[in-house]
Formats: C-alpha cells, sequence, structure tokens
C-alpha cells in the first residue's frame, strides 16, 4: 500500500472537519468555560424562581462560580428548591445571601451570591438560609400602581 | 367503468410502493451487512471520501459563509430594534450549530454529492458493469455500494461542521469587522448561550443522520435505476426531491426529541 495525493486531500479534509468541531466546542460553546475542578452542592430555597433555568449561571461579585443544577417544588414548603454546583476553589460564609438577579432588562436570570461575614463555611449539601426571590415585572407594575393610587 | 379503472391504478400504485419500500429496507439491511469490505479496504472508503467530501468542501465553505454574512446582516437589523445587538453572537451561533448548519450542509450534499452518487451507480448499472461483478463473483453492494455508504456518513458531520464554523466567521465579519458590535460581548454572549452537549453535539447527531438517509437515499436509487439513459435522470432528479424532503422531515423530528421543553 503506497501513498497518494488522494490520501494527503481526504487527510486535510478530516482535519479540517475535526477542526471546525473542536472550534465549536472551545471557542462557539461553552466547553472552555466548564470547570474541569471538583465542584460541591449547595441549596437554597426560593418562594418564586421566576425564569430561572437549569444550567443558569451562579455569580458572585460578576464572576462564575457555578451552575444551577436542578430545580424542583419543595411540596413540604411549597417553595422551590434550587441545587446548584459551585467550584471547589471558592467557599462562602454561612450567612450567605441567595439572591435570583436579572442580568439586563430583559436578559437571562441567575444566581447572585453576596458573602456575609459568618467564620463558618457552607459545606456540600448545606443550604443558603438568607434568599430573594425573582423580580417579577408584573408584580412590580401592581405595585407601582396601587402605591401611585395611595398617594392620591 | 373509469371508477373501476382508476382504483385499479391506485392499487397498483399503492402495491408499488410498498414493493418498493421493502425493497429499499432490504438494499439497506445488505448494505450494511457487506459493509466489512469497505472497513477492511478503507483505500476504497477513502476514495469515495475524496469525491463526495472534499469535493464538496468548495460549495460547503462558500455557503456557509454567505449564510452566516446574512444572518449577521438580518439579526443585526433585527436586534438593533430592541437595543440588544450584543445577542448578534448568540443568534448566530445558534441557529447555525442547531438547524442551519446541518440542515443546509445536508441539502447542499444531498444535491452535490447525492446527485453523483445516483448516477454513477445507475449509468454502472446501464452499462452492465453490475452484472459484470456479479458474474466474476465480486459483490456490488460489497464493492461499489458499502464504501460509497460509509464515505458519505463519514464525511456528513465533517461538512456540516465546517458549515457552522465558517457560518460563525462570517457573522464574525459582518457583525463586528463591518457593522462594529462589540467583539468581546459577540463571543461572550455566543459562548454563554452554546452549550456543547445540549447544541453542537446534537447538531453533530443530525448531520450524521442526514448523512445516512441522503446517502442511502441517493444509492438505492441509482442501484433501483431503470437501466436507459432516461432512468438514470428520473433517479437522479428523485435522489434530490427524496433525500430533501427526508432532511427536512427529520430535522423536524430530531429537533422535537431534542429541545423539547429546554
Amino acid at each position: 500500500m503506497e501513498r497518494t495525493t488522494l490520501d494527503l486531500w481526504v487527510g486535510a479534509f478530516v482535519v479540517a472537519g475535526l477542526g471546525a468541531l473542536v472550534v465549536l466546542a472551545l471557542k462557539v460553546g461553552n466547553l472552555s468555560t466548564y470547570n474541569v475542578s471538583e465542584s460541591y452542592v449547595l441549596q437554597a430555597h426560593f418562594t418564586n424562581v421566576g425564569g430561572l433555568k437549569p444550567t443558569a449561571s451562579v455569580r458572585s461579585s460578576g464572576v462564575l462560580v457555578g451552575r444551577v443544577t436542578g430545580i424542583v417544588l419543595d411540596t413540604e414548603r411549597y417553595e422551590a428548591r434550587v441545587t446548584m454546583s459551585i467550584d471547589k476553589r471558592y467557599q462562602f460564609p454561612k450567612d450567605t445571601f441567595a439572591n435570583i438577579l436579572t442580568s439586563g432588562l430583559l436578559g437571562e436570570q441567575y444566581i447572585g451570591l453576596m458573602p456575609g461575614g459568618d467564620d463558618v463555611m457552607l459545606k456540600s449539601g448545606d443550604e443558603f438560609k438568607k434568599t430573594q426571590s425573582a423580580v417579577v415585572l408584573e408584580d412590580l407594575i401592581g405595585k407601582f400602581f396601587t402605591s401611585s393610587v395611595d398617594a392620591k | 367503468m373509469p371508477v373501476a379503472k382508476s382504483l385499479k391504478v391506485i392499487g397498483r400504485r399503492s402495491i408499488n410502493a410498498v414493493w418498493r419500500i421493502g425493497y429499499a429496507s432490504r438494499f439497506f439491511v445488505m448494505t450494511l451487512f457487506y459493509s466489512g469490505t469497505s472497513f477492511r479496504r478503507f483505500r476504497l472508503t477513502v476514495k469515495e471520501m475524496f469525491s463526495s467530501g472534499v469535493m464538496s468542501l468548495i460549495i460547503i465553505l462558500v455557503s456557509g459563509m454567505f449564510v452566516g454574512m446574512v444572518l449577521g446582516l438580518q439579526g443585526y437589523e433585527t436586534l438593533k430594534r430592541y437595543g440588544s445587538e450584543s445577542a448578534l453572537g448568540s443568534l448566530v451561533a445558534l441557529s447555525l450549530v442547531r438547524e442551519l448548519g446541518p440542515v443546509l450542509a445536508a441539502l447542499l450534499f444531498a444535491s452535490r454529492a447525492g446527485s453523483a452518487m445516483t448516477a454513477e451507480i445507475g449509468l454502472m448499472k446501464a452499462t452492465e458493469q453490475i452484472a459484470a461483478m456479479e458474474m466474476m463473483a465480486v459483490n456490488p453492494i460489497a464493492r461499489v455500494v458499502a464504501p460509497r455508504f460509509w464515505a458519505g456518513v463519514i464525511s456528513m458531520p465533517l461538512l456540516a461542521a465546517l458549515f457552522s464554523a465558517m457560518g460563525v466567521f462570517g457573522g464574525y465579519v459582518v457583525g463586528v469587522v463591518i457593522i462594529g458590535v462589540d467583539e468581546g460581548s459577540f463571543w461572550s454572549q455566543m459562548q454563554a448561550s452554546v452549550d456543547f452537549q445540549h447544541d453542537v453535539l446534537n447538531g453533530v447527531i443530525k448531520s450524521f443522520v442526514f448523512g445516512l438517509a441522503v446517502t442511502a437515499i441517493a444509492l438505492f436509487e441509482g442501484y433501483d435505476a431503470p437501466p436507459t439513459a432516461e432512468g438514470v435522470s428520473g433517479a437522479t432528479t428523485r435522489t434530490v426531491v427524496q433525500s430533501s424532503l427526508a432532511i427536512l422531515m427529520l430535522d423536524f423530528i430530531l429537533t422535537a426529541f431534542m429541545f423539547q421543553g429546554a
């Protein structure tokens, strides 16, 4: 079996195709932002998660520290229980606030963590005690109208 | 009786259609069964990859580039109204990786390589080369059909990935270089919204399925073509029509499975 120029062309084609896949994975997709480092699980209860979705980002001071892995309705408390996996490199104090925030006016919703001052850090499986639900635009408009009626 | 006559015609046509489906399925199974040769003598498959994959590169790359550029222009015009031009990157990348890349690459592949496959095999049959092979105890399905099949199936995902990558580049050229959308937000919004498993891998699976469908249809139409000039030309037309329809229908089915409620 000898090499021919045909092999060269087909080889170049295969290499280019696989290269395109790598570009799609790294440059276009989020494979590069996935942390291969270890993560641990934290939970939080929210009265309303709004438009939060699994795989939404968890940020602290704007830095991506983890992702939401699951949202279920906790039928004991009738609240949404959100589980998230947090990068092991980041530890948070026990009295950290977990808020559901929106990036931009109509942007995606994410969880923002505001660290408190406690010395004890949250361990895997622990829960954020202090949470703030998503701001629902309709509620906000409703409040605005009722308050402006009251003011008259 | 015109009624009885038309009933006869309908009956004959439906029986013929079912007959053909059965024959096509048997042909497909035979192709899979005799694929051993196309891997043991991989040179055969490589040769077909050259004619179906490498020769389709130019049209795939150029069309990918232009589709991306159009997406960049149109997307910018629409997003500008809502003041969210920064989302241009995610619009271009998501529509390419999820839909346009696999579907358009497959449609181009069907008309560029699929029709050629049908014409080639149809002509081989018309000039009795296939019968000659059988005479020499060479299995034409193992020797002619299976290598072309696997070449198409391997080439298709690679072509679709190249199409998408080229399209993203085209969108980048129009959006960032010409119109002047912020480069940082173009890429970061894109990376934030395109998920590797959910979007990129599903696109690859789609193009793989399209590759299977297109090559299977093209090869069967060629193998089943009446051995006349008219027959071969009719088979080539049917290949393009049927594989285009198959691509679009399969795309709907696959999309419904992959992106439901997510």
